[in-house]
């Protein structure tokens, strides 16, 4: 008789582990909240270091999650988790429930709400966006103000509700700078015409070729990266905005007049993953993140046998990360089915 | 001649405390200001006097406002107090009647019954013991629980209490010893001669079934003697000095003496008072949010009061007030800690306890030296000329949604107004001098007063109550000061400001600066009423929570004040209203990453519901900067 694995979360880790899982002729139900399957990567345009369209990616995803073996349920919720000794049910907000012998929690990231850090006036001002409102405006192609102008001078704010303790987020998304590097050079490349100004604490560029992408996002394409964080943001009668950073290498305060301001979002343990969280009993971290088993070997595991994580409801990750970290999920999945045989 | 030498411990003990009580009074009045003496000279001879008999009788004896916050442990408190109090005065009344003569030394009081053994067996006399025995009876009840308190503080109510130093542990094993041995002194006494009352007499002859009662009395009343003389010897360096020290201190309250800023007689008066009840331990957020429990006011005082190092325990405090409200000795608390952060780093010079009995001098700690400050570089002041000034503050200019709100009513009141640090001003002040910087801060007070003095405004708004308290307290103005609350209110008493109606459950969060900081409770809630359906919570007004944001807190971790937020968040949000309003750019700032629910300041909620005037009146601006603002 063949295994039964629920995944939860149709995104990047959860369409991997959905596909790896049926290779290996696991009957999979994959429960997405969302009606397309894809998560985050359905908002992003092109992806670090390569500028690849991320479509090509979502395309291989759905290569291979797209078969027999995978019951897909999309627009769909978890509202009760039951475990009895090697057997899950769950019960969705469409009243069906499902059965397994092992489950995948995928339930990814949020991206950290803006508006909470009201001193940049997201929500507020009318030019302050998100760095995922930018993918949009990439992906529609239309790089506009407000009013309809395009925008001469460009702020980029690395670390919103990163490295921040008053937002009670200690740690390091560890992306945003790389996607504040790609993001710089997209708008250089759109608009020619423009400046671009990125506000940094720190560039952590710790993943292969970001360095390089760094290098040449000052060389090719003469973005100025200035060490300070932004302190302020206001809004002039022109409709212009003003912002206030501290210039930490030249030791002196800045005031400094854009058109636009993007701020890079950290990524936070998304609302899905606290809920499944509160219903199954998993246990998170002081990054509200899920807590893993064991940091070094056992980063799938979870404190309940037969429920494994994938993905970035762990930890800040990148596509490839991702995709490996959902692998590696599914291979402890096999391991656990042909235990508790 | 009736004397035995075992009442030499308690006469020792007796006279060195009223000779200490006398000295120390002395000293505390030599030490006090000029002005502060002749306030105390007319309050002794006033009306304060009679004030004050009152109160000592109300709240150093039957201890009315512990009584009113915790029944039972005011009750523990009374029944030590006002018992001790009835038995020396029953007792003395004893002596004086049916002694060998009146006008007795006060040890004939106290062991009346050693010295008259066959005393109260008919008539007036019994029933008289049996007022003794009851009288005893109740001292005990009191003592029980605080012998309980001390093993498990749930017993009174309490969630924690006071740790004790080795002092306070003698002291206070020999104030548990004093009434057992009394009562059994007494017991074995009437068992021997067959008297005393329904408590001492029915002990008594129980106990001489079977003991040697006639033998076995003596040690008792030695026990007796010597745990009273102990107590009274230890008590200058004890926490027990509150029971003398507070009389002073509600003297010295009632003839208008306040702690002021500096240290002095007063600020040491209240500090001895303390009795390190423990209500401002189970009062602190600091406590029953964070964990934090070594730096509450109780143990500011006791640290004070030992010299001890109190940097830390000063500065780690959000000096949001709920002690103060809470203390029922009314100790100035806050303005105390504040005092300590002005002062230096102080020396240990007093470890010996010995010279624990007089250490008066420790108020002459230096106070901190003025850091080498230059404050050039600020713009000359050329305000516009308005009648009404906005100062938003800098927590203003970090939560927009409130500036653009004022901006916008200001505008639709149509008063001649002006956004004086519309393009960022210079501080208040209030965040140096809670950082026991008052010297540096003076300097921007200066400056910010030169300011609106030129501008020729008679208005004063700020959005932020940090401001508004130093505004209102230490700048020297001649220019109404208005939190935004108090000032939209006015706008809508006059009518000039129109708003409608939104049909929103909201609970109002009292900002600690502006509640019980400055005593603003009624205008936010009032203008709330007006505009919305206000809930009611079980924090409000004087029992309002700190938002755990607090400026004045410089050890605290970020962690533990999220804490605090979250906390008090869910609190106020219990029954899921649809908006957690406030009147403090601080308090939303903090309050929004701690809780899922809306957060908005009262000015946004008041914007959103403005009625669009026809025809400005005045208008000034006609550019106006503000646009849309963020749906509530």
């Amino acid at each position: 008789m063949s295994k039964h694995v629920i995944v939860i979360g149709g995104g990047v880790a959860g369409l991997e582990a959905a596909g790896q899982l049926s290779k290996a002729g696991i009957e999979v139900s994959l429960i997405e909240k969302d009606s397309l399957t894809g998560g985050h990567l359905n908002n992003w345009y092109k992806l670090f270091p390569d500028r690849r369209h991320s479509s090509e990616v979502k395309a291989y995803l759905d290569g291979i999650s797209l078969n027999d073996r995978i019951r897909l349920l999309t627009g769909t919720t978890v509202e009760k988790f039951h475990r009895n000794k090697s057997h899950f049910s769950i019960i969705t907000d469409k009243g069906k429930e499902l059965s397994a012998d092992a489950v995948v929690v995928a339930t990814g990231f949020d991206l950290f709400k803006s508006e909470k850090k009201e001193e940049y006036g997201y929500g507020i001002y009318d030019n302050v966006i998100s760095s995922s409102d930018l993918e949009v405006m990439f992906r529609s192609g239309k790089i506009v103000l407000q009013n309809g102008t395009v925008p001469k001078t460009i702020g980029i704010v690395h670390c919103v509700g990163s490295r921040d303790e008053k937002a009670g987020n200690l740690y390091c998304s560890k992306l945003c700078c790389v996607t504040a590097v790609k993001q710089a050079i997209e708008l250089r490349e759109h608009l020619p015409a423009s400046k671009v100004f990125c506000f940094y604490m720190d560039m952590r560029m710790g993943g292969a070729f970001y360095e390089e992408l760094y290098r040449e996002a000052q060389e090719e394409w003469a973005v100025n990266f200035i060490r300070g964080k932004v302190s302020e943001a206001s809004e002039t009668i022109d409709n212009k905005l003003v912002i206030k950073v501290e210039d930490t290498l030249a030791g002196r305060p800045l005031k400094m007049e854009l058109d636009l301001l993007v701020l890079m979002a950290g990524m936070e343990m998304s609302e899905g993953g606290k809920k499944i969280a509160t219903l199954s009993g998993l246990t998170t971290g002081q990054n509200r993140f899920f807590s893993a088993a064991d940091p070094h070997y056992g980063s799938n595991r979870s404190n309940i046998n037969g429920v494994f994580y994938a993905g970035t409801c762990t930890a800040p990750m990148n596509i490839t990360e991702t995709i490996s970290h959902a692998r590696a999920a599914v291979s402890d999945v096999m391991d656990y089915l042909k235990e508790s045989n | 001649m009736q004397f035995d030498p075992f009442v030499i411990p308690f006469n020792i003990g007796l006279y060195f405390i009223l000779i200490y009580v006398v000295v120390r009074s002395i000293i505390w009045f030599r030490d006090l200001s000029r002005p502060d003496k002749l306030r105390l000279q007319r309050g002794f001879f006033g009306i304060a006097f009679v004030q004050s008999l009152k109160e000592i009788f109300l709240e150093s004896l039957i201890h009315r406002k512990i009584l009113k916050t915790n029944l039972r442990l005011g009750y523990m408190h009374m029944s030590l107090a006002f018992g001790w109090f009835l038995l020396i005065l029953f007792g003395t009344i004893e002596a004086d009647i049916f002694g060998a003569k009146h006008l007795n030394a006060p040890y004939k009081a106290i062991f009346f019954r050693f010295f008259n053994p066959e005393h109260g067996r008919i008539g007036f006399e019994a029933a008289y013991g049996f007022l003794m025995d009851l009288i005893l009876a109740f001292v005990l009840s009191g003592l029980f629980l605080a012998v309980s308190k001390r093993l498990w503080s749930g017993v009174v109510g309490m969630k924690k209490t006071t740790r004790l130093k080795t002092t306070d542990k003698i002291a206070l094993t020999s104030l548990w010893l004093i009434f057992p041995s009394r009562l059994l002194a007494e017991s074995f006494t009437c068992g021997a001669y067959n008297s005393g009352s329904f408590l001492t007499g029915s002990l008594g002859s129980w106990l001489a079934s079977f003991l040697p009662a006639q033998q076995l009395a003596y040690p008792f009343w030695c026990l007796y003697s010597l745990s009273l003389g102990t107590f009274f010897v230890l008590l200058p360096v004890t926490r027990y000095m509150h029971i003398p020290t507070e009389l002073f201190l509600i003297f010295m309250r009632n003839s208008g003496i306040r702690t002021g800023d500096k240290t002095g007689s007063f600020s040491e008066v209240e500090t001895y008072s303390c009795s390190s009840c423990g209500i401002c331990i189970d009062a602190c957020q600091l406590n029953f949010s964070a964990g934090i429990t070594n730096i509450q006011s109780a143990y500011l005082m006791k640290a004070i009061r030992n010299n001890d190092d109190v940097s830390e325990i000063a500065h780690n405090c959000l000096l949001c007030g709920r002690c103060d409200q809470k203390c029922p000795v009314g100790i100035e608390l806050s303005p105390i800690r504040m005092i300590q952060r002005r002062l230096d780093e102080p020396g240990n010079d007093f470890k010996n306890i010995y010279k624990g009995y007089f250490r008066t001098r420790q108020t002459t700690l230096q106070e901190k030296p003025i850091t080498s400050v230059n404050y050039d570089f600020l713009p000359g002041t050329n305000p516009e000329k308005a009648d009404v000034l906005f100062f938003a503050g800098c927590m203003t200019h970090l939560t927009p949604a409130i500036k653009n709100s004022m901006v916008k009513i200001l505008d639709a009141s149509g008063v001649n107004y002006s956004f004086i640090d519309e393009q960022g001003g210079v501080c208040c002040g209030r965040p140096l001098m809670l950082a026991g910087q008052d010297k540096e801060a003076r300097e921007l007070i200066n400056y910010n007063s030169q300011m609106i003095w030129k501008s020729g405004a008679h208005t004063l708004v700020t959005s932020c109550p940090i401001c508004y308290k130093v505004f209102k307290e230490s700048y020297y103005l001649d220019v109404e000061v208005l939190h935004h609350t108090e000032f939209i209110k006015k706008l809508v008493d006059e009518g000039t400001l129109k708003l409608n109606f939104l049909r929103k459950r909201v609970v109002y969060h009292a900002p600690c600066e502006l509640g019980r900081g400055s005593g603003v409770y009624d205008a936010p809630k009032e203008l709330l009423k007006h505009v919305s359906r206000l809930e009611k919570n079980k924090f409000e007004d004087e029992n309002s929570l700190c938002c755990g944001g607090s400026l004045a807190n410089m050890k605290i971790s970020s962690q533990k004040r999220n804490k605090i937020a979250q906390d008090a968040a869910a609190e106020l949000t219990k029954d899921y209203p649809d908006i957690l309003a406030t009147a403090c750019p601080l308090c939303k700032k903090t309050f929004s990453s701690a809780t899922d629910a809306h957060v908005a300041d009262i000015s946004e909620i008041v914007a959103e519901a403005l009625i669009e005037p026809g025809i400005k009146k005045n208008i000034i601006k006609q550019n106006s900067t503000i646009k849309e603002l963020v749906k509530i």
